[in-house]
């Protein structure tokens, strides 16, 4: 069943259009991301869902109630800002309850909420401080606490953990998840940050300048993305230029080799085309033989830990590839001679 | 060297204000022949019309404080939640008072709210202390103005505004409950501002013919010789007083919610 619907969002500021024509829907439950590079619309899209901004067209609905005209203080939605916005004149328990009081819930029924929220984000004893007194992590965790305490029916947060330090902006994301999969709470988060995006969505929405370039779950949006632009903005990705040999068959050449890959059926032969490979997907050595392989000489080679990551030149470009640390198989120096294969199966056909 | 000019610099300022006040001091001592005493001071006390036109300018300054605050941080919140760019010509607006004088505006209010006009305010003495209400708050409106702006810059007015609708506030209990008591240290510094404009002023007083403090003074000043000193002295502690106040108040604030 959907919950949240966005029709055919458009918003321009004066001359500058910067939502196009968005579309989604949303089940009940779900965690979505708008991922995009900054500018590109993400934050105007949650505002025109928290109704801080009017679409210039299309509608909104949220469990079937057309909202796109309702004001935001009727629209129920739970909002976490960038900036924190804790009220500094409120303790941290008045700030959980605010809420709730200018909803009209009783004086003992909301003293039990706040405790009980509070609980859950691990801050009980916390209810007496102001906010001046709280640390970056701390004060975002009471945000995330005032906007859930009310029940909101969506929870909309905009770039909540990117004033925070690397830790704690882990710890604090993860927590998010775990709290909004315990709640069942639909969530819209924004953030730029695609490690972010892929580690706790149910799925993503790309976003380029003002359009949804794809949707789809984390593994789809990484695995299989649908254009160049999502291809590029998530993850890295090394690009050969191809043609194409035989369509039906997925017949591809590429530096003087036959490679078989998948998505070609709509393109005609004799076409160029680019394929793009994560760097896990490439493979030093042989392999089993499959695919094809190339001569290559290493460039630089990066110690990352539990990974490899060695950009090697092959075929008069530079490639890009990821391979695990083994203990007894000490990685390639740079300027050595390697041989580096694909297979086939790894590659995305990108125009 | 420098330091020495610096001292003589500062110590010439000192001499420079408080001599004539010490002067002024000591001469409200001199009522009875011979001897210091607190004479002037009982004789000021004991008067009823002071106590009278006392209790009344504090009385509509309470008033002016409050229809001040109802007036001022509702607009400057808007001006600066909605209408950035309308900043310059309302900070002109509230500027006006410094530049025309109160006589003006009495004569004005005057000409439109005689007892033969079609809102015939000064025909009662209720409708002349609203009259001199609204004057009153005129004249403190480029302090109070000012007080409230500043204070709203160090908060983060519009994501607070954000926050507090998303939670389901209203316009009301932003203002009551969020913007209000986060600029209260600013609202008290226009309002001791305010208090000391209304208790000392005169002309607008005298023209509308209330029984208020400032022509008291006046009057005071005019018939007798020792009194007036005596009365001068007092407006000065009541105006030091009012300063105490908002430094203590500001301290206070701090202490209980220093901006993150
Ligand atoms: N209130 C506004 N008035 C005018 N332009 C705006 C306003 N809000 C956003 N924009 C413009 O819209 C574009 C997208 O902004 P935004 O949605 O904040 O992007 P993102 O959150 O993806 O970084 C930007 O070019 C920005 O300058
Ligand atoms: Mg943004």
């Amino acid at each position: 069943m959907t919950y949240l619907t966005l029709a055919h969002l458009e918003k321009s500021f004066g001359q500058n259009h910067v939502v196009k024509d968005f579309n989604l829907t949303v089940e009940k439950g779900e965690f979505i991301s708008l991922l995009g590079p900054s500018g590109c619309g993400k934050t105007t899209v949650l505002r025109m869902i928290a109704g801080f901004e009017a679409p210039s067209s299309g509608a909104i609905t949220i469990e079937g109630q057309d909202v796109t005209g309702l004001r935001t203080s009727a629209r129920n939605i739970g909002m976490m800002f960038q900036a924190y916005a804790l009220f500094p004149n409120l303790t941290v328990a008045e700030n959980v309850g605010f809420g709730l009081k200018v909803g009209g819930v009783a004086k003992a029924e909301r003293a039990a909420r706040v405790t009980e929220i509070l609980e859950m984000i691990g801050l009980p004893e916390l209810g007496g401080r102001y906010p001046f007194q709280l640390s970056g992590g701390q004060q975002q965790r009471v945000a995330l606490a005032r906007a859930l305490a009310p029940r909101p029916r969506v929870l909309l947060l905009d770039e909540p953990l990117s004033a925070l330090d690397a830790k704690v902006r882990v710890a604090l994301r993860n927590e998010i998840r775990s709290i909004q999969q315990e709640l069942g709470i639909t969530t819209i988060f924004v953030t730029h940050d695609q490690e972010e995006a892929l580690s706790v969505s149910d799925r993503i929405v790309v976003m380029n300048a003002g359009v949804a370039d794809q949707v789809g779950t984390p593994f789809e949006i990484y695995n299989r993305p649908a254009t160049r632009f999502a291809a590029g903005f998530v993850g890295t990705l090394n690009l050969i230029a191809a043609k194409v040999i035989d369509p039906k068959t997925g017949t591809v050449a590429l530096a003087g080799m036959n490679l078989q890959v998948q998505g070609t059926a709509q393109r005609a032969a004799g076409s160029d085309v680019t394929l793009a490979l994560r760097p896990e997907g490439l493979r030093l050595g042989r392999g089993d033989g499959e695919g094809a392989v190339f001569r290559a000489n290493v460039a630089s080679v990066q110690f990352m830990g539990s990974t490899i990551r060695i950009e090697v030149m092959a075929a008069g470009q530079k490639l890009t590839l990821d391979t695990f640390n083994r203990a007894d198989q000490p990685p390639p120096r740079p300027g050595d001679e390697v041989e580096i294969s694909l297979s086939g199966n790894n590659a995305i056909v990108l125009d | 060297m420098t330091r020495f000019l610096a001292w003589l610099a500062l110590i010439f300022g000192c001499v420079f204000f408080i001599l004539p006040l010490v002067g002024m001091g000591e001469f409200s001592l001199k009522m009875r022949r011979g001897v210091y005493s607190f004479d002037a001071y009982r004789k000021v006390f004991e008067d009823p019309t002071f106590w009278a036109t006392f209790g009344y300018s504090l009385v509509l300054a309470a008033a002016t404080i409050v229809v001040g605050v109802l007036l001022v941080v509702p607009t400057a919140y808007w001006v600066r939640l909605r209408l950035p760019k309308a900043r310059p010509y309302v900070e002109f607006v509230t500027l006006l008072p410094l530049v025309i004088p109160a006589i003006v505006v009495v004569f004005g209010y005057i000409r439109l709210f005689n007892t033969s006009s079609i809102l015939p305010l000064t025909g009662t003495a209720f409708g002349t202390d609203f009259l001199l209400t609204m004057g009153y708050t005129t004249l403190a409106l480029p302090y109070m103005y000012r007080s409230v702006d500043t204070g709203l810059r160090t908060i983060d007015v519009a994501t607070l505004t954000e926050a507090a609708q998303s939670l389901g506030a209203g316009w009301l209990t932003i203002l009551a409950r969020i913007i209000l008591p986060n600029v209260m240290v600013a609202v008290l510094s226009g309002a001791f501002l305010t208090l000391a404009i209304v208790m000392g002023e005169f002309t607008m007083a005298a023209l509308l013919n209330r029984p208020a403090f400032g022509p008291y003074m006046q009057l005071l000043g005019a018939n007798r010789a020792y009194e007036p000193p005596a009365l001068a002295v007092i407006a000065f502690a009541i105006t030091w007083g009012c300063m105490g106040l908002m430094q203590l108040v500001t301290r206070l604030a701090k202490h209980e919610r220093a901006k993150a």
